[in-house]
């Protein structure tokens, strides 16, 4: 089963439900449970939430865009916008570090420890790429381990 | 997403219903406040029973309330927790804050 997908739409909150129910349509396509589904989601969910908070920090005319394909029992996810970047990535992904006192920082380490793999690129006033991988049927092994 | 309160003996039970994100945030943040500042006097008990996905952004809101009434020596109390929200939940380490219960508290007092 191969099958892609990609999915552009405006910096609005509103999206945020969208992109992550589309996300779980496809990996429903290659054998994910649905308790592994609804961790995809959260994910996914915190990937964009940061494109439209950090990235375009409330402005609500930048595009974000959610690529997504699922391979034989693999799905990779990337969530990318053109906002402001980040400065430190490193920093970014440390648990509790925010801008925001209202938030918990968690994004990254929801990403990190739901998804087999995560990766950040970013550029100061260029944007952000985030790609998360995670594999279906893995059998008894758990996410720690693969 | 519908936001329901009602009083329960000592306490306030707000009930959610519909996903708990970005998107929600705001009102939820809002509606909460403005129910801890009305019963200044009650603790509070968030009713989940009807809330299927919650990211950081809902965890935020949750997690600031808490700040806030243990400031004012009130306590949160989370009920109703399905069991995705509830891996959220303890990936956050909410569980260490927060009392989280299955069932609201029986035999009102008050």
């Amino acid at each position: 089963m191969t099958n892609r997908m990609i999915l552009r739409f405006l910096s609005l909150a509103d999206n945020v439900g969208l992109a992550r129910v589309a996300v779980a349509q496809m990996a429903g396509q290659i054998g994910f449970s649905l308790s592994d589904v609804e961790e995809i989601k959260v994910a996914v969910s915190e990937a964009v939430s940061n494109a439209i908070i950090h990235g375009y920090q409330g402005r609500e005319d930048g595009w974000v865009e959610v690529a997504c394909s699922v391979a034989g029992d693999e799905l990779v996810v990337t969530v990318e916008d053109w906002g402001v970047g980040i400065a430190d990535i490193a920093k970014a992904r440390e648990p509790a570090y925010s801008t925001d006192p209202e938030r918990m920082g968690l994004g990254f380490v929801f990403m990190e420890s739901l998804m087999h793999a995560v990766v950040v690129e970013s550029a100061p006033g260029r944007g952000t790429r985030v790609e998360m991988r995670r594999r279906a049927r893995v059998g008894a092994l758990s996410r720690d381990v693969q | 997403m519908t936001i329901v309160h009602l009083l329960h003996g000592p306490r306030l039970v707000v009930a959610l219903k519909g996903d708990l994100d970005l998107k929600s945030a705001g009102e939820l943040r809002q509606a909460l406040d403005q129910l801890i500042d009305r019963f200044p006097d009650r603790d509070l008990i968030i009713d989940l029973t009807e809330v299927e996905f919650v990211d950081s952004s809902g965890l935020g809101v949750i997690l600031g309330r808490y700040k806030r009434l243990s400031a004012r020596g009130r306590s949160l109390q989370l009920t109703g927790v399905r069991p995705p929200v509830r891996t959220v939940l303890d990936l956050a380490g909410i569980a260490k804050l927060v009392t989280i219960s299955d069932h609201l508290p029986k035999s009102p007092v008050r």
